[in-house]
């Protein structure tokens, strides 16, 4: 192997070029994915438009709070509850209780971005919605070793095209007040969405026992106010998710894919 | 209808935008704490992609806001179509679209039994 001693160095010089055809993979990968999201978030963002606008609310206000705040569910609910007189106070209240679920993803997420800047995670924060979320943390879990670069790559891959879209379709929805039919349910094309983030994450007994428990007490607390039984029934999930991968653990098992 | 008064507007949006950003950036502004974290909290955290979306996703499904609040076979239909495709699967694409296909299908397919002659 003398022959190869003086091509010795060659990673080091072609170490930011890896880099860098590894995170335009990991982008396209995320991009790849952002278009299934899309499917549903563009006629969602365009039923918004319309709902929003319909109730009264004007086309620039309607755009902020699809680019600024870009929650769909907490923006429905803000419409919906100041449409119907609820006082501001409770309007937002129910928004941000909608949103309350995005404190366990910023917990769960933070442990794979320990590495990044500050200014990095201060804009990755702004993408953090369900599906970015949901998408990236699988592909973190299932490649430990995924450099830096192409995790924010990918995040950005999930996150931009979906976030361009949503922009785009709540406009169409504003101007052209897109008179819906009734009978095409797009109220729940976000339920879909979420169900089919999930589905293929059910992979171990423990995180089956996670999601049935989730889900009924969700069911049995759905009497509170302002969604206010999620982070109680997603609390539980996570406890009787916890507790039976130690059962597991304590007879020998590993969780297995169900 | 919304007849507030703009500024009254803006300042409810900007609020909702900046709670909601911090929400997002609370445990990431210290993710190098994160890191850290015990054992116990890590492994309950990871049950949060699981636990999160089924419980926002479940009163959805068996009592829609759209039929005030009555169970509507349509959609329940659509739920099960997009979990057990996912399920089978692995994939997020044919989920949606097997969800999608039920929802917009379903309507339509009783739409035309119904206008088929009678006594076939």
């Amino acid at each position: 192997m003398a022959e190869a001693a003086p091509e010795s160095p060659p990673s080091a010089a072609e170490a930011p070029a890896r880099a860098r055809r590894g995170a335009r993979r990991a982008f396209r990968d995320g991009a790849a994915i952002s278009f299934s999201f899309m499917l549903v978030g563009a006629p969602f963002g365009l039923l918004f438009g319309a709902v929003a606008t319909e109730a009264g609310l004007p086309i620039a206000e309607t755009m902020a709070l699809s680019i600024v705040v870009m929650a769909g569910a907490a923006q429905f609910a803000l419409v919906e509850l100041l449409a119907d007189g609820a006082p501001a106070l409770i309007a937002l209240m129910a928004a941000f209780a909608v949103n309350l679920r995005m404190l366990m993803y910023s917990a769960s997420i933070a442990p794979h971005l320990a590495e990044a800047r500050l200014r990095t995670r201060l804009w990755m924060a702004y993408f953090l919605v369900d599906q970015v979320y949901a998408a990236s943390i699988h592909r973190f879990t299932e490649r430990p070793n995924l450099p830096l670069r192409e995790k924010t790559a990918f995040w950005l891959g999930v996150g931009g095209p979906m976030f361009v879209v949503w922009y785009g379709a709540t406009y169409a929805g504003a101007v052209v007040g897109a008179r819906i039919p009734e009978g095409w349910s797009l109220d729940f094309a976000p339920a879909i969405t979420f169900i089919a983030i999930c589905a293929p994450m059910l992979r171990t007994l423990p995180s089956l026992v996670a999601a049935g428990v989730a889900v009924a007490a969700a069911l049995a607390l759905a009497w509170l106010p302002w969604s206010l039984g999620l982070p109680f029934a997603a609390l539980a999930g996570m406890a009787a998710g916890a507790g039976a991968e130690i059962a597991l653990a304590r007879r020998g098992l590993r969780p297995r894919p169900a | 209808m919304i007849d507030l008064p703009p500024t009254q507007l803006w300042a409810i949006i900007l609020v909702l935008a900046a709670g909601t950003y911090l929400i997002r950036l609370s445990f990431l502004a210290f993710a190098g704490a994160a890191a850290r974290l015990p054992e116990w909290t890590l492994r309950l955290l990871r049950y949060v992609p699981v636990t999160v979306l089924p419980a926002l996703v479940a009163p959805m499904v068996v009592w829609p806001k759209a039929t005030e609040g009555e169970t509507d076979p349509v959609r329940l239909a659509a739920a099960l179509a997009a979990l057990g495709v996912g399920a089978l699967t692995r994939s997020l694409f044919w989920a949606i679209a097997a969800g999608f296909a039920a929802l917009f299908g379903l309507p339509e397919l009783a739409a035309l039994v119904a206008a088929l002659p009678p006594g076939r």
